[in-house]
C-alpha cells in the first residue's frame, strides 16, 4: 500500500506543521528562563519534550486513521497530536496553561486529551498501552469500527506493561497497533545498554503476532507498514508490533545538554532530517514546485502562528478552578 | 394479624453478583474482567453465575496481568464501556497501581471533564484467617488518600448490592472493597451479621452516605466493613453496663460523610474509630481530625482501634492479637472514662 500523491503531501504538511510548532515552543519556552534556567519560569513552565525529527512516525501511521480511531501517545506527544487532528489552538493553549486549553490548564504538555478525535497521551513510560488495548476491546465488544494505536518509545519495550499488553492484545485478538519510535536514547541511556535484543519488533514473535521494523525514519516506508498493520486490525486479524528507527533531533527535554551523545551524532542526524528528504522526494517524483512548496509551508506556519497567538492571548484560569473536574 | 415478611438472606458475594447481573441485563456497556471471574465465579464468589448467563465475551477471564487489564479498563471506559474489573486481593495493587492512580483516577481531571472513566474496581480486603502479609491487608487509606477515585466498602449484603448498583451507574471510577471475612464464603470465617435480607429488585445505596446502624447517646463508634461488626458487638457489651453506644457504618470513604459523624459526636461527645487498616496516617485519624476540626465539644479524647503499624503476621496468635475486635473497643471506651 503506497501513499498517493495527496497522502504524501498531507504527510509533508503535517511534518512541517509539527516541526514549526516545536520550533515556536522551543523559543517561547526559553522566555523567562535566561540567564538562569529555571523550569518553573516563563510562559511555558514545566518539562518540555520536543518531537523534532520524529514526525515520520506520526504522519506515516496517522495517515491511515480517522477521528474515530484511538491514539494513545507519550510524554513526547505533539507530532502525534497534530497528525491525529487535535485542535491546535486549544492544544497550544493547554501547553501555555490557559483557560481555553483542552483541559483548562489541568494537564499541560504531557496530558493532552482531545476526545473529539480520540487522542490522549500520558507522562509515564508504556502507560498508554493498556488504555489502547482497552479501547480496542471496547470497539470489539461494541462491534464498532475503529482501531487503537499506542505510540511508545524504545525504552517502553523494557517495561512490564509492554509485555502484559502485547500478550493480552494477542490472546484477545484485538484491533490495536503498537508503534515503537526508536530514537535510540532513553534520556541518556543508549538502547544498546538497556535492551537485550537489537530490534524490538522481534519481540512480537513471543506473542505470536506480526512484527515489523522500519529503518531510516522514512515516512513513506512507515506509511506502507502501518497501512498493512492497520488494515489487518480492521479486518479483525489482531494486533501488530512495529518498530521505527527515528531520530530525536532535540534533547530528551528542553535544558538537556546531551553530553551523552557521541561526537558528530547530532550533525549526522540533522543531515538525514526527514523533512528536506521528503521535500526532495516530492520534487523528484510528484511534480512538486517551489511555489507549491512555499505555499504549503506558509499555510502550515500560519496555522501554528494562529494557535500560538490564541494561546498567548487567552486568559489564565481562576486558581480555584483547580477544584473542579475531579469527578463528573 | 400476621405480617408477611419475605426474608431473602444473601451473602455479600451473592448480593454483588446479583447487582452486576441486573445491571448487565439492562446495560450492554457493562462487562466484567479479572482473574478467575469467569466459569469459576470469582475466588470470592462475587461473579458466580455471570459467565453462565452472559458468556465469555462480557465476563472475561484475564491473564495474570493486572497492569494490562487495569489499563485496558481505563481505555474501555473512556471509549464508552462500563467495565467492572477485579483485583483479586487489594494487596496486589502494587503491580498495577500506575494504571489505577495515574490513569483511572486522573484522566477525567486531565481532560477537563471531557473524558469519563466509569470503571468499578472490586477488590477483596481483610485478614483474620492466617493468609499473612500479602493477602490480608485493607489499604483503605491508600486508595482513599489519592484524589479521583470514589471508594466504597460495605459491611452487609444489603449495602453491597445497593453500593454495587450505584458504583456501576456512576460516571467516575469507584473502588469497591469487600472484606473477605464478611463475604459469606464459609472457608474464610463468615460473619453471620453480614448476611441480611436483600430485596430482589434493583436499588442504589448513595455513594458518600454513612448509615447509623445502632442508635445511642453515650459514645459514637465509627467503623467500616469488619469494623462495623466489631463496633456492634462492643455496643452490645457496653449496653450490659448501661452505656448507650451509637454505631456508624461509613460505607463510603470517598466521598466521606463527615456530617453524619460530626452530628453523632455532637450528641454523644465521645468518639472511637475502628479500622482494620493500619493505625497511622489512616481513616481513623482522618475521622477524628474531621470532628476535632469542627470544634465539636468532646467529653473525652477520641480513640482509635486500628491495625498496628506492622506487616500482617502469619501465625494465628500474632495475627489475632493484632486485629481490632470488640474487646479492644470496650477497652478504648474504658480508657476514655479513666482519662476523662
Amino acid at each position: 500500500m503506497k501513499p498517493s500523491r495527496d497522502q504524501k503531501i498531507w504527510m509533508y504538511e503535517q511534518m512541517h506543521t509539527s516541526r514549526y510548532f516545536e520550533e515556536c515552543i522551543e523559543k517561547i519556552y526559553m522566555e523567562g528562563k535566561t540567564p538562569a534556567f529555571n523550569m518553573a519560569n516563563g510562559p511555558i513552565p514545566g518539562e518540555m519534550h520536543l518531537s523534532n525529527g520524529q514526525e515520520p512516525c506520526a504522519v506515516g501511521v496517522c495517515a491511515h486513521l480517522n477521528a474515530d480511531d484511538i491514539v494513545t501517545s507519550t510524554h513526547r506527544p505533539h507530532h502525534e497530536a497534530i497528525a491525529k487532528g487535535v485542535d491546535l489552538d486549544r492544544m497550544a493553549a493547554e501547553i501555555f496553561g490557559k483557560k481555553t486549553g483542552l483541559s483548562g490548564g489541568r494537564g499541560g504538555h504531557m496530558h493532552i486529551f482531545d476526545a473529539r478525535v480520540n487522542f490522549s497521551c500520558s507522562g509515564i513510560i508504556a502507560q498508554g498501552m493498556g488504555p489502547a488495548v482497552g479501547a480496542a476491546l471496547s470497539r470489539k465488544l461494541q462491534r464498532k469500527e475503529g482501531v487503537a494505536v499506542a505510540f511508545l518509545g524504545e525504552g517502553a519495550a523494557n517495561q512490564g506493561a509492554f509485555h502484559e499488553t502485547l500478550n493480552l492484545a494477542a490472546v484477545w485478538k484485538l484491533p490495536v497497533i503498537f508503534v515503537i519510535e526508536d530514537n535510540a536514547w532513553g534520556i541518556s541511556v543508549a538502547k544498546s545498554a538497556s535492551t537485550a535484543i537489537e530490534r524490538n519488533d522481534k519481540r512480537a514473535a513471543a506473542y505470536g503476532i506480526p512484527g515489523h521494523y522500519v529503518p531510516d525514519n522514512d515516512p513513506l516506508a512507515i506509511f506502507e507498514v502501518a497501512g498493512e498493520a492497520i488494515a489487518r486490525a480492521r479486518r479483525g486479524e489482531g494486533p501488530t508490533l512495529i518498530e521505527i528507527e527515528t531520530y530525536r533531533l532535540a534533547g530528551h527535554f528542553m535544558g538537556d545538554a546531551e553530553g551523552y551523545r557521541p561526537e558528530g551524532e547530532k550533525e549526522a542526524l540533522f543531515a538525514r532530517d526527514p523533512i528536506p528528504k521528503l521535500r526532495q522526494h516530492l520534487f523528484d517524483n510528484e511534480d512538486w514546485s517551489d511555489a507549491q512548496d512555499q505555499e504549503l509551508v506558509a499555510r502550515a506556519h500560519a496555522r501554528v502562528d494562529k494557535a500560538i497567538q490564541f494561546a498567548r492571548d487567552s486568559e489564565y484560569p481562576a486558581p480555584e478552578e483547580a477544584l473542579e473536574k475531579v469527578f463528573i | 394479624m400476621t405480617v408477611a415478611t419475605k426474608e431473602r438472606k444473601l451473602t455479600i458475594a451473592r448480593a454483588m453478583a446479583e447487582a452486576i447481573a441486573q445491571e448487565m441485563r439492562v446495560d450492554e456497556r457493562v462487562f466484567v474482567m479479572g482473574e478467575d471471574i469467569g466459569p469459576l465465579g470469582g475466588v470470592f464468589g462475587n461473579t458466580r453465575g455471570l459467565h453462565e448467563e452472559f458468556g465469555s465475551e462480557r465476563v472475561r477471564d484475564t491473564p495474570i496481568s493486572e497492569t494490562a487489564f487495569m489499563g485496558a479498563a481505563v481505555g474501555a471506559a473512556s471509549d464508552g464501556m462500563r467495565p467492572i474489573v477485579e483485583l483479586m486481593f487489594v494487596d496486589f495493587f502494587g503491580v498495577c497501581f500506575d494504571a489505577i492512580y495515574n490513569l483511572m483516577a486522573k484522566n477525567t481531571y486531565f481532560s477537563g471533564g471531557e473524558v469519563q472513566v466509569p470503571v468499578v474496581l472490586m477488590t477483596s480486603t481483610g485478614g483474620g484467617y492466617s493468609d499473612a502479609g500479602q493477602h490480608s491487608q485493607c489499604l483503605h487509606a491508600t486508595f482513599a488518600h489519592l484524589p479521583g477515585m470514589k471508594v466504597v466498602a460495605p459491611s452487609n449484603a444489603y449495602d453491597a448490592k445497593g453500593l454495587m448498583t450505584a458504583a456501576i451507574r456512576d460516571n467516575n471510577p469507584v473502588i469497591f472493597m469487600f472484606h473477605k471475612a464478611l463475604q459469606g464464603m464459609g472457608w474464610l470465617g463468615t460473619e453471620k451479621d453480614a448476611i441480611v435480607h436483600v430485596p430482589e429488585e434493583s436499588y442504589e445505596i448513595p455513594i458518600g452516605k454513612a448509615a447509623v446502624v445502632r442508635e445511642g447517646t453515650d459514645v459514637t463508634i465509627v467503623g467500616i466493613t469488619s469494623g462495623v461488626h466489631h463496633g456492634l458487638k462492643a455496643a452490645r457489651q457496653l449496653a450490659e453496663r448501661g452505656i448507650s453506644a451509637e454505631v456508624l457504618d461509613l460505607r463510603s470513604l470517598v466521598p466521606l460523610d463527615r456530617s453524619t459523624v460530626i452530628e453523632s459526636v455532637r450528641k454523644t461527645g465521645r468518639l472511637i474509630v475502628v479500622d482494620e487498616d493500619y493505625h497511622s496516617y489512616g481513616v481513623s485519624g482522618e475521622i477524628i481530625c474531621s470532628v476535632v476540626e469542627q470544634g465539636v465539644a468532646l467529653k473525652a479524647a477520641p480513640q482509635r482501634v486500628a491495625y498496628p503499624d506492622i506487616p500482617i503476621p502469619f501465625t494465628r496468635p500474632m495475627e489475632q492479637w493484632a486485629l481490632p475486635n470488640a474487646d479492644k473497643i470496650v477497652a478504648a471506651f474504658e480508657t476514655m472514662e479513666n482519662n476523662a
